[in-house]
């Protein structure tokens, strides 16, 4: 049952990688690839009534992280008390920057809007994937499991790191590119005209960036961990996860050279959902490995709340994940179909 | 200032700030769908529009909570690492049911109501109107959950790491002091967003006497304006009140600034309370109330702070009893302003008493103070304890997190805060300027 609440986790926050990555994504590009003000609004139409339900996702996996492993939570949200601090202020950013952009008729209120949008997004993304890195990394624990990482120290993973190391950089840029890529299949997808097409453009520079990059994680996160690879050994299952990193990659170049829409989206979702669950597969059963020998790292078992919680959490969160995803499935239905150049509606 | 004082003040400004928001969003969130049930009923398109004006405010305001409560939520790690890692296993509960039951409901059904209205028939349209208020609800019975748990724990269990689990979850559920505490919030929402739609009625009908908005939204405001203002007093706020003395009898007599144990015990409605000397300073009181409203007989002993030791008084003891007192202070006057301008709706002259439409315009800041008065008492009451007898707020801080550090990211929410405040009210009075009897479309964007 316990490892049942780990990808249960796991899930959570893939979901929300997979959903609001594009937002940020298209945040991220948006200054470039719309020229005119129509383009933009059509940009942040595309996003507006599905951005705040996206970023439901990180607060109800967060929650779920506190509930199911508190002691991870505690420690690693303390001990990240700076950059999460920043990502709580971006996110707040990039929050009003959507919704208030269209609220006056003035070009430098929306052009400072644009600026923002881009600024808090591109910031998220880079902020997301380096966290992510730090936990592969693992922290220097210390005996109650606590830690408090400064923003930066030398650079080098090792004793003593910082938030930001050689490594962790590179996990911010992967993810910067990866979600970069993310939402400019989304705008193909969801777009038409001049922006579309220039979204399409962008995506087919970005492929070529997010493979490379993708080739050059692996070698970095084993020089980092050198344990990530143990899982790997013996369970021929978990070779699963960089299969299907390599097809998605594969079905998404042949879909933007053919112009699938969809199939290029899917493929993109199927890659960072892969990408997630390698990362997943390579840490388990650990959730914050100790980088202090004299430390045990924080594993599911010494982590996990008490038998009759996840017993009945079992019940509530099968049921509420229900609603929320037939939830989605009626926004997303409600709002299908692009979003036309002109006019102010929404498809058809 | 100690690392343990920056992280309280953090907290409670954090805090303090988030709550301003969902406070109309709930009461504002029940009002819309009375006004979309009216629509329904008497098919007049004036009802409409009225709710249509108020999901304008209703937007902004709720992208403000949105933004304000993503921190909240990570704050119990960030700032209180040491008592999530002892309770987590507990109201990590109800903060993941939040999420899981109602910030998804609100999210997805709140875009449907504000941008669905052409596609969607009336009664769709109602219903997700009726979607958002209950999301938003149910989000705040799931956070009453979790504070009434730190005011009056039950069915938890010590375990031998020196953590804490839940025994039963209905019994977490169903903790009595939730109920209480979440009838008289919400009641107290209600009372917020009834103040604001008298407010813009009142304004609306200043500046142009025949104003039909103004007249819906004066009629709707007034209405539940009386009605919620008297349940917050009676039976919520008494209630509250003496099951508080009950189960805190120190915060009740600190409340109250009742230093020693007396027969008849009297209350104090105004004074200053004097540390030193342990009295009130220029107090009005009236004898034997204390004892009547806390135990329902006149005669009755109350126990006085001097009945406790002095480290189980609550840190902060004049504020605790000023918040306490502009709390109900206030609750009196929201009866007596609401009650007259009902009597002058009944009579039909409400609309033209420009007499009674200033005190209605200018009183709803009021709502706010004490909402957040009210907070006050309850979270300072609680001190020293950060879970009522269970653990010491002292011990609850993320150690690890110096003074400094807190510092800095106090001051950036502060200025973040200041900023989003000047747009909130910039953008609130543009769509009161915008929305005087003017007819409005149903929105169509994104
Ligand atoms: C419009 C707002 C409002 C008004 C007019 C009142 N209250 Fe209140 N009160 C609240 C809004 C509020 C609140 C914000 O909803 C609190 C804070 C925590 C809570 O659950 O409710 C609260 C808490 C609260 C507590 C709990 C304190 C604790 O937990 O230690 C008591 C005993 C009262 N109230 C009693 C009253 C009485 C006797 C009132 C009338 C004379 C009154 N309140 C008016
Ligand atoms: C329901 C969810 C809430 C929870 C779980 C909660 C919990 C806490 C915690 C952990 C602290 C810090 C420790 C302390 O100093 O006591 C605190 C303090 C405080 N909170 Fe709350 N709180 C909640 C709601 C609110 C609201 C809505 C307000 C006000 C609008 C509020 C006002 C305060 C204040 C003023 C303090 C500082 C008290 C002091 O330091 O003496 N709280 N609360
Ligand atoms: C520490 C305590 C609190 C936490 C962790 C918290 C967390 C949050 C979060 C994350 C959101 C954004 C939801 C979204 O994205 O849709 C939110 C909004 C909301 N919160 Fe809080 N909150 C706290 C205190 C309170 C209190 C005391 C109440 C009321 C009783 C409340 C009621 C609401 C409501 C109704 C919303 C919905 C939208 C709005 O803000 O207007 N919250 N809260």
């Amino acid at each position: 049952m316990a490892t049942l609440w780990y990808w249960i986790v796991a899930v959570m926050l893939a979901a929300y990688v997979v959903l609001d990555g594009f937002d940020l994504g298209v945040g991220t590009l948006l200054l470039f690839v719309a020229r005119t003000e129509d383009e933009r609004q059509q940009g942040i139409r595309a996003i507006g009534p599905v951005w705040d339900g996206n970023e439901v996702w990180l607060l109800a996996g967060g929650g779920t992280l506190f509930f199911a492993f508190p002691q991870v939570y505690a420690s690693s949200f303390s001990g990240f008390y700076l950059p999460l601090v920043i990502v709580l202020w971006l996110l707040v950013l990039r929050g009003v920057s959507v919704e208030l952009r269209m609220h006056f008729d003035d070009p430098l209120w929306r052009s400072f809007f644009d600026g923002l949008l881009f600024f808090s997004s591109a910031l998220l993304a880079i902020f997301f994937g380096a966290a992510l890195a730090n936990v592969l990394r693992g922290v220097p624990m210390g005996p109650d499991h606590s830690f408090f990482l400064p923003l930066w120290t030398n650079w080098r993973t090792g004793a003593n790191p910082g938030i930001l190391d050689w490594y962790t950089v590179i996990g911010g840029v992967i993810a910067l590119l990866a979600l970069a890529l993310h939402g400019a299949l989304y705008l193909v997808l969801k777009t038409e005209g001049d922006l579309q097409r220039r979204a399409r453009v962008a995506a087919g520079w970005l492929w070529p960036v997010v493979t490379a990059a993708t080739l050059l994680a692996v070698p970095a996160t084993v020089l980092a961990r050198p344990d990530s690879l143990q899982n790997f050994h013996g369970h021929p299952a978990a070779f699963l996860a960089p299969a299907v990193v390599a097809v998605s990659l594969i079905t998404m170049l042949m879909a933007i050279r053919k112009g699938a829409e969809v199939q290029a989206f899917f493929s993109s979702c199927a890659y960072l959902i892969a990408m997630l669950c390698g990362a997943a597969v390579g840490l388990y059963p650990v959730l914050l490995p100790s980088t202090n020998p004299l430390v045990e790292s924080l594993t599911i078992a010494n982590s996990i709340v008490g038998p009759h919680s996840q017993r009945v959490g079992l019940a509530w969160w099968l049921f509420g994940i229900l609603l929320a995803v037939m939830y989605f499935s009626i926004v997303y239905w409600m709002f299908r179909g692009k979003v036309s150049r002109y006019s102010s509606t929404y498809g058809h | 200032m100690d690392a343990l004082t920056m992280h309280r003040l953090q907290f409670a400004f954090t805090i303090t700030f988030h709550y301003l928001f969902p406070q109309l969003t709930m009461g504002l969130a029940l009002l819309i769908v009375i006004l979309k049930t009216m629509a329904l009923r008497t098919k007049n398109g004036q009802y409409d529009d009225a709710a249509r004006f108020w999901a304008k405010i209703f937007a902004v305001n709720f992208l403000l909570g949105v933004v304000t409560g993503i921190p909240m939520e990570f704050q119990f790690g960030t700032n209180w690492s040491q008592f999530s890692r002892q309770v987590g296993g507990i109201i990590g509960q109800p903060l993941a049911m939040e999420g899981v039951f109602s910030f998804f409901l609100e999210s997805a059904f709140l875009g449907m109501f504000l941008f669905g209205e052409r596609r969607l028939s009336r009664l769709a349209h109602w219903g997700a109107a009726f979607l958002v208020f209950l999301g938003s609800w149910i989000s705040g019975f799931f956070i009453i959950v979790t504070d009434a748990w730190m005011q009056h724990p039950v069915a938890y269990q010590l375990m031998p790491d020196g953590t804490y689990q839940v025994t039963s979850f209905w019994g977490l559920m169903m903790n009595p002091w939730a109920w209480l505490q979440y009838a008289h919030n919400e009641c107290g929402a209600v009372v917020t967003g009834a103040f604001v739609m008298s407010a813009v009625g009142a304004l609306y009908l200043l500046r142009d006497g025949k104003s039909e908005m103004g007249r819906i939204f004066l009629r709707l405001g007034v209405t539940s304006g009386v009605i919620a203002s008297i349940v917050q007093i009676f039976p919520t706020g008494d209630l509250h009140g003496k099951y508080t003395a009950r189960h805190q009898p120190i915060a009740i007599a600190a409340m109250e600034g009742l230093f020693h144990t007396e027969k008849g015990a009297p209350i104090v409605l105004m004074g200053q309370p004097n540390m030193e000397q342990q009295t009130i300073d220029n107090p009005i009181a009236v004898n034997k109330v204390l004892s009547f409203l806390i135990y329902g007989t006149t005669a009755a002993e109350v126990n006085g702070l001097d009945a406790y030791p002095k480290d189980l008084w609550p840190t902060t003891l004049p504020l605790l009893f000023y918040a306490y007192h502009i709390m109900a202070g206030l609750g009196t006057y929201f009866v007596l302003l609401m009650g007259g301008a009902a009597w002058l709706l009944w009579r039909g002259r409400l609309f033209t008493t420009r007499w009674m439409l200033w005190p209605l315009l200018l009183s709803f800041p009021l709502p706010y103070i004490a909402n957040i008065a009210g907070w006050m008492t309850a979270e300072i009451g609680r001190q020293p304890w950060l879970v009522y007898n269970l653990i010491r707020t002292a011990s609850g801080y993320s150690q690890q997190v110096g003074a400094g550090t807190t510092l800095f990211t106090l001051l950036g929410f502060m200025g973040m805060y200041a900023v989003l405040s000047i747009l909130w009210i910039l953008l609130v009075y543009r769509i009161i300027e915008d929305g005087l009897d003017t007819h409005t479309e149903p929105a169509e964007g994104h």
